[in-house]
């Protein structure tokens, strides 16, 4: 099969690659550059679990082609923490129990980071409107706004910055 | 839950997108992907040759022209829903983004797309014919224009070509005054509508002008409700002639009956939401 060249940044590091255009940027996230913290639930974008961030926007992976990432800045869960420790928002996860099995959470923190880079101080109504497509099946959602809620509040206290693109 | 192999094509101008669509080959455009890629998947469509328009220059605009709004093929759902340009004029389609599907799909997903994929309860058709929008059929032999209300065909079918595309939508934007309203009942917030009702009107003299409505969920595509809104043109708005029509278009309408959801319920629906929306809408208009 042919495959194209390809050239993009993830998590701050610049990769190169061939694929065939069939394969989804979910696959080869995971199987390619193997960094499997991004999750495939339903391949076909409704559960929201494979959301990574390209060009500073939350997407689905499982709906876009690798071959279409040619020249992209895409930041997946991996990217989010720092030697200092985990992002604002994961912390926020880990204290609010935000996460019990923890399939749909790098999904739902691509959207918490979409969400609070644009609106830092966001109404509950603003966090439900966020997440409204990231489907949880163990935490009955309000443990993960109580989370998103608490992050902005902690980034907002440390004036800490986030952006979407990668640290 | 893998897309078949295809050939992939990725032109950054308009014209070699129109040359491959020419060529006859098996050939889709993919704009946002959001339902091209999901059928994909699961192997519902398997084109021969996709054709990314991605990096096609000058497509996602969103702008004022001679009095229309126009949309170009790659502006994104959540573009178009920010826009102040929408905001300001289709308050209607600004207020109806809030029901379509989710922001990480609104990031991707493309009007042109989504109105080329043409689902029977998408909301987008049905607006695009209240707001009596122009498509803007393309090929490389030229344009054609076709007005909403005679794109749609049925369920995923469209008057679009295999050699050609949508390449803008053009809105009229509505005179001053004018009344707008748009109600939806779907399962889940974002889902695809179980019934999508959306009018604008006028109010002159205590009579309702100039009345366009358009439902969505009830057939196999979009429509207007060209008999009621016959019966409301110069009628004086209240609860009795609202609850009148949206009886005969309920009785008129013949929705699909799925184990989900009976076509009666997507009736019930119909006659509770029309006259709210209608009353909406005059609360809206300009006196």
């Amino acid at each position: 099969m042919m495959k194209t060249a390809i050239s993009f940044t993830v998590n701050g590091r610049t990769r190169e690659a061939f694929v065939p255009p069939r394969m989804l940027l979910s696959d080869f996230i995971r199987h390619e550059l193997e960094l499997p913290g991004t999750h495939v639930g339903c391949e076909h974008g409704v559960c929201g679990s494979c959301n990574v961030i390209v060009d500073g926007k939350a997407v689905r992976s499982c709906l876009m082609f690798a071959v279409q990432a040619d020249g992209s800045d895409i930041t997946t869960v991996e990217g989010y923490s720092t030697d200092a420790g985990l992002h604002p928002i994961q912390q926020a996860f880990w204290e609010e129990h935000g996460l019990q099995c923890g399939f749909c959470t790098p999904g739902m923190l691509a959207a918490a980071k979409e969400l609070l880079a644009a609106n830092p101080d966001p109404s509950d109504e603003d966090i439900r409107e966020a997440i409204s497509g990231n489907l949880c099946r163990c935490t009955g959602y309000e443990f993960i706004i109580n989370a998103i809620r608490s992050a902005g509040k902690a980034m907002r206290e440390a004036d800490i910055q986030n952006t979407l693109q990668p640290v | 839950m893998k897309p078949s192999a295809f050939e992939y094509e990725c032109p950054t101008d308009l014209n070699a997108v129109l040359g491959f669509l020419g060529e006859g080959t098996d050939t889709r455009i993919l704009a946002g992907g959001q339902s091209l890629v999901p059928m994909m998947n699961y192997r519902l469509v398997a084109p021969e040759r996709l054709i990314d328009i991605n990096r096609v220059h000058g497509l996602d605009y969103v702008r004022e022209e001679d009095g229309q709004i126009a949309i170009g093929a790659l502006a994104r759902h959540g573009d178009i829903k920010a826009s102040a340009l929408i905001i300001t004029h289709l308050p209607i389609m600004a207020e109806a983004y809030g029901w379509i599907a989710h922001a990480a799909v609104r990031n991707r997903g493309t009007l042109c797309g989504n109105l080329c994929h043409a689902d029977p309860a998408s909301e987008m058709p049905a607006l695009m014919q209240v707001l009596g929008a122009t498509m803007v059929v393309s090929k490389s032999a030229g344009s054609r224009h076709v007005p909403a209300s005679e794109f749609f065909l049925g369920t995923y079918e469209t008057v679009v070509g295999a050699d050609e595309m949508l390449t803008e939508v053009r809105i009229p934007i509505p005179e001053a005054g004018t009344g707008w309203a748009f109600q939806e009942v779907a399962m889940r917030k974002g889902d695809y509508a179980w019934c999508t009702v959306a009018a604008t009107l006028r109010v002159t003299e205590g009579r309702i002008t100039a009345p366009r409505i358009a439902v969505a969920g009830l057939a196999d595509h979009a429509y207007r409700l060209e008999a009621q809104e016959a019966e409301l043109d110069g009628a004086a708005p209240g609860a009795d002639v609202f609850q009148t029509v949206a009886h005969a278009a309920a009785e008129a309408a013949d929705p699909p009956d799925t184990e989900q959801i009976s076509a009666d319920y997507r009736r019930d629906l119909l006659r509770t939401l029309l006259p709210r929306v209608l009353r909406a809408a005059v609360g809206r208009a300009g006196h």
